[in-house]
């Protein structure tokens, strides 16, 4: 990683006035609402130990529900990938009637409050939901088990993967393609050997987006997921329920960890949306 | 590449900078907080005017809903002061934590004393002593613990056996999370030692089938009231005496059913004044007449209206035909007292703990 | 963030009749098709409609009640006083910031971007909770401070704002970055040759080009400011008529079984999210004719 890093360098001479002062500012802001705030939780974490530390990380309640966290959120993120790129591709390359209001309607679950996401999935989805209904008379349950948790998921991360596939897709050659078949190869041939490996890297982008954005889920997975410890308890709501039992040692240290892994998540994804975007340079 | 010079200039020039936008941060943030600041103050400082805020937990809303207002009209009768009652209301535990983390709450009424106690956890906030300066171990009403089945009793249950039974869905909140909920297993575990003769780990056998029953744990008692009766989720919610009868009234008597079983806790949700806000606030007057009211026959009737049973011998008389004939035991008598039955039973590690994480 | 990385947009001129050619055969893309819609439908429209029928299942008259209620409008008052004080300056922060990293080359860019990021990513929870040890009247770094001067910030108004400004820090920033960074410092240096100030340039040359970005990213924000539950819930108190909001007065109407005044309330948000899509969609239709030009 270091040697990317290092071959930034500052431009020689640059007419444009402002670096100092706008610098200046963005770093001050960030350091005052992002970093001061945000160091807190080691700040704090810190002061119980790292024995204490690594016991409350290595607790049961802990690791279960992190593993809850990363596997709905993983399953979320992959599930996301696979329809994504198929929505992507469907808008861009077929026409139906109402595209452009679907392709629209994509970017709904940023901007709809989590909040509003959860009692309507919850409604819908409980035993005696719209859908639900349907699933309970095969058996299945979704509200208040992991798969609630993971639709509730699906629903809050799903504009990523379609949105960074759809503009890769936009800009590849139909050229390329057309050669491809041309030589002779299938349709599959040509989308798994020349299509796949062009949109690879923004595939992955938007997968790790979804998944990072999942991990910490909060306002839509507290009504859907039942709450309950070992099978359904989000590492989110495992902060809440330590600090509402005073345990505020405990919810600082699991804090801590959700803070460093979703730090170095984001870090990665710039990292690699920064090396793909200069790959063909 | 830069000259070591010009690199010296832009860090100088760099530092004036974050001194200019310092400033300007500062000034923006000043602004909203300033905003803020004279709004709050504006309220207080109004002659004969004056605010408290009841920091209470999930179940009371409509209780203090109706008290709020007697009260207002009480108070302003007495001393022609009006006052304006704030509510908060959420899961007990939740509700104490904001109080410990600044919530400037006049008065606290939640589902327990432990609660209460936890609030002077860090620093002394109210008096230790504050359980002894209202009748009755500060708790004005009393309320138990009941169960609340489907129209019709499908699953024909009557007593607190019948939740352990395998193959019932038993509805209850977090005991770790949630106040009514430690109520529910602190009843659960009465009945059981009074089955075995006190035996611990036979106890502790029935209470873990009770909750190997629990499909659903939610964070609150009435995240579960809506589980069960919304979400249709469950056999019987193990739930509060009032909290039963308002989803009845709420919801509709053709859906649901209390069941009493044949031996329960008596809960005893206190009340009390913040020390240190009413000191600071000077609402110390105001904040004890508010509590003191909920003694009083009006206040009583409140609170049997809305499903609370009362101290007071008449108000209970008059509302007795709601309240059904249940044996009651006390958490001192069985547990010795909240502090210990947090520290065996709802601490990381404890009793709970056990039986539920090891499943 | 929103999803939006910089691509070179090398888009040829599409040729329907050439794309046809590749298409062997009209079955796998109406199955295609198909399955998207129905995944589509099934995740978006569906909760998106149900909240509408939902808030309507008891009538024109109690969704009226609901949304005119006074807490309720307190609600929405608190709401948009956060979102007036937290949209500007985050505007503000997103522009200074959006310009010392799209318009100049230097170390750490990556770093830095990952910090303007990590609010997005942080679980609201977490965030809610920085603040709470910031400002926490037992715990927090600044009791002392608080206690002396007789400040609350957490549990009031304030506590609120700062939650949502941390939340919606990365909106604008991030949806102006990448355009800017495409847009390059070329039109800014001659305009800087010619002798306009830096500022003047600023207002004149680069304001125009992201104008439609700017407007869809502050819509976002103000959206997000309105929509943010998990961060604010932690620092709220759930004091009626001080420190609720929209969605946490939504998710009290739910607790008290008052479920179609929750969707009510819930179909107001419901509505800024479309307004917000639509505006969204016509920036980008906006921005699209600006590139061709």
């Amino acid at each position: 990683m270091s040697h990317t890093v290092k071959s930034f360098r500052i431009k020689q001479h640059s007419v444009i006035p402002g670096f100092g002062i706008t610098m200046g500012f963005t770093f001050l802001y960030l350091t005052l609402l992002v970093l001061i705030p945000v160091s807190m939780v080691f700040f704090n974490s810190s002061s119980i130990g790292l024995v204490k530390f690594w016991e409350i990380a290595s607790s049961e309640r802990v690791l279960a529900s992190l593993k809850i966290s990363f596997g709905t959120s993983f399953l979320a993120a992959l599930v996301n990938a696979i329809f994504g790129l198929l929505i992507a591709w469907v808008l861009e390359r077929y026409t139906f009637p109402c595209k452009k209001i679907v392709d629209g309607l994509i970017d709904l679950p940023f901007a709809l409050p989590t909040a509003v996401a959860g009692i309507s999935l919850t409604t819908l989805y409980a035993p005696n939901g719209w859908i639900g209904k349907l699933f309970a008379s095969l058996g299945l349950k979704i509200s208040y088990t992991p798969l609630g948790i993971t639709i509730a998921l699906i629903f809050i991360s799903f504009p990523f993967v379609v949105r960074t596939v759809q503009p890769v897709l936009k800009s590849i050659d139909l050229e390329v393609e057309e050669a491809a078949a041309c030589l002779g190869a299938t349709r599959l041939q040509t989308f798994i050997k020349v299509i796949v490996p062009e949109l690879l890297p923004a595939l992955i982008t938007g997968f790790a987006l979804a998944f990072a954005r999942a991990l910490g889920e909060y306002g839509s997975v507290v009504f859907i997921s039942g709450n309950m410890p070992m099978k359904t308890e989000i590492t989110p709501l495992l902060i809440r329920t330590k600090l509402e039992q005073y345990d505020y040692a405990g919810g600082t240290a699991i804090a801590a960890i959700m803070l460093i892994i979703s730090f170095i998540m984001l870090l990665v994804i710039n990292i690699f949306q920064w090396w793909a975007s200069n790959r063909h340079k | 590449m830069l000259t070591k010079k010009k690199i010296k200039a832009r860090y100088l020039s760099f530092n004036r900078n974050v001194v200019i936008a310092a400033l300007l941060i500062t000034s923006l943030a000043l602004a909203g907080c300033s905003t803020k600041a004279s709004e709050a103050s504006g309220d207080q400082l109004g002659k004969g005017l004056v605010t408290l805020l009841n920091v209470s937990y999930d179940p009371t809303r409509e209780l203090y809903q109706e008290y709020n207002e007697v009260f207002t009209e009480y108070w302003k009768e007495e001393t022609g002061q009006d006052v304006t009652i704030q509510q908060s209301h959420g899961g007990s535990g939740s509700q104490a934590r904001t109080v410990i983390d600044g919530n400037e709450a006049d008065v606290v009424t939640l589902a327990l004393a432990y609660d209460i106690d936890a609030i002077n956890k860090n620093k002394e906030i109210l008096n230790k002593e504050w359980q002894k300066r209202l009748p009755n171990n500060s708790t004005p009403y009393t309320s138990t613990i009941v169960f609340l089945v489907r129209r019709g009793n499908p699953k024909n249950i009557k007593d607190w056996d019948d939740l352990a039974k395998p193959g019932i869905q038993v509805i209850t909140p977090n005991p770790k999370t949630s106040g009514g909920a430690r109520w529910n297993y602190l009843a659960a575990w009465g009945y059981a030692l009074q089955k075995y003769g006190n035996d611990e780990e036979k106890a502790k056998e029935f209470v873990k089938a009770v909750f190997q029953n629990v499909p659903v744990l939610d964070s609150g008692a009435r995240g579960s009231t809506t589980t069960f009766v919304e979400r249709e989720l469950g056999d019987v919610l193990i739930t509060w005496e009032n909290e039963a009868f308002l989803s009845i009234n709420e919801l509709g008597e053709d859906k649901f059913e209390i069941i009493v079983p044949s031996i329960s806790i008596l809960a005893e949700p206190p009340v009390a004044v913040v020390d240190s806000v009413v000191d600071k606030k000077g609402t110390r007057k105001v904040a004890e007449a508010y509590l003191e009211y909920l003694y009083s026959e009006q206040g009583q009737k409140i609170a049997a209206k809305n499903y609370y049973r009362p101290r007071n011998e008449a108000a209970l008389k008059e509302y007795s035909s709601q309240f059904p004939q249940i044996n009651l035991f006390t958490i001192d008598e069985v547990f010795g007292g909240w502090s210990e039955a947090q520290k065996v039973h709802f601490d990381d590690g404890g009793v709970f703990d056990q039986i539920y994480i090891k499943q | 963030m929103a999803g939006v990385i910089p691509i070179n947009v090398r888009r040829t001129n599409q040729n329907k009749a050439r794309e046809r050619t590749l298409q062997t055969s009209k079955v796998i893309p109406i199955f295609l098709t198909a399955i998207a819609l129905i995944f589509f439908i099934l995740m978006l429209i569906v909760p998106l409609v149900s909240v509408f029928v939902k808030a309507f299942e008891q009538g024109a008259g109690l969704y009226y009640a609901a949304i005119s209620d006074p807490i309720a409008f307190k609600a929405i008052k608190l709401t948009l006083i956060t979102i007036s004080i937290v949209v500007p300056i985050n505007t503000v922060f997103g522009l200074i910031a959006a310009w010392a990293i799209a318009k100049f080359k230097f170390k750490g860019k990556n770093l830095l971007i990952t910090f303007i990021d990590l609010p997005f990513a942080i679980s609201p929870v977490v965030a809610g909770l920085i603040f709470v040890l910031l400002f926490s009247t037992s715990y927090g770094l600044f009791a002392p401070l608080l206690n002396a001067w007789g400040i609350k910030i957490i549990f009031a108004p304030a506590g609120i704002v700062l939650a949502t400004l941390f939340v919606t820090l990365p909106f604008v920033a991030r949806e102006l970055i990448p355009l800017m960074e495409a847009q390059g410092t070329s039109e800014e240096e001659a305009a800087l040759t010619l002798g306009a100030s830096g500022f003047k340039t600023f207002l004149f040359i680069t304001l125009p080009n992201i104008k439609w970005a700017l407007i869809y990213s502050i819509m976002l924000t103000a959206a997000r400011a309105a929509g943010e539950f998990g961060a604010v819930s932690v620092v709220s108190g759930h004091i009626r008529g001080l420190t609720n909001t929209v969605p946490l007065h939504v998710e009290i109407l739910y607790n008290e079984y008052k479920f179609s005044a929750a969707f009510a309330v819930a179909s107001l948000l419901t509505v800024i999210a479309i307004i917000n899509v639509i505006i969204k969609n016509i920036a980008d239709w906006k921005i699209k004719q600006q590139t061709k030009i």
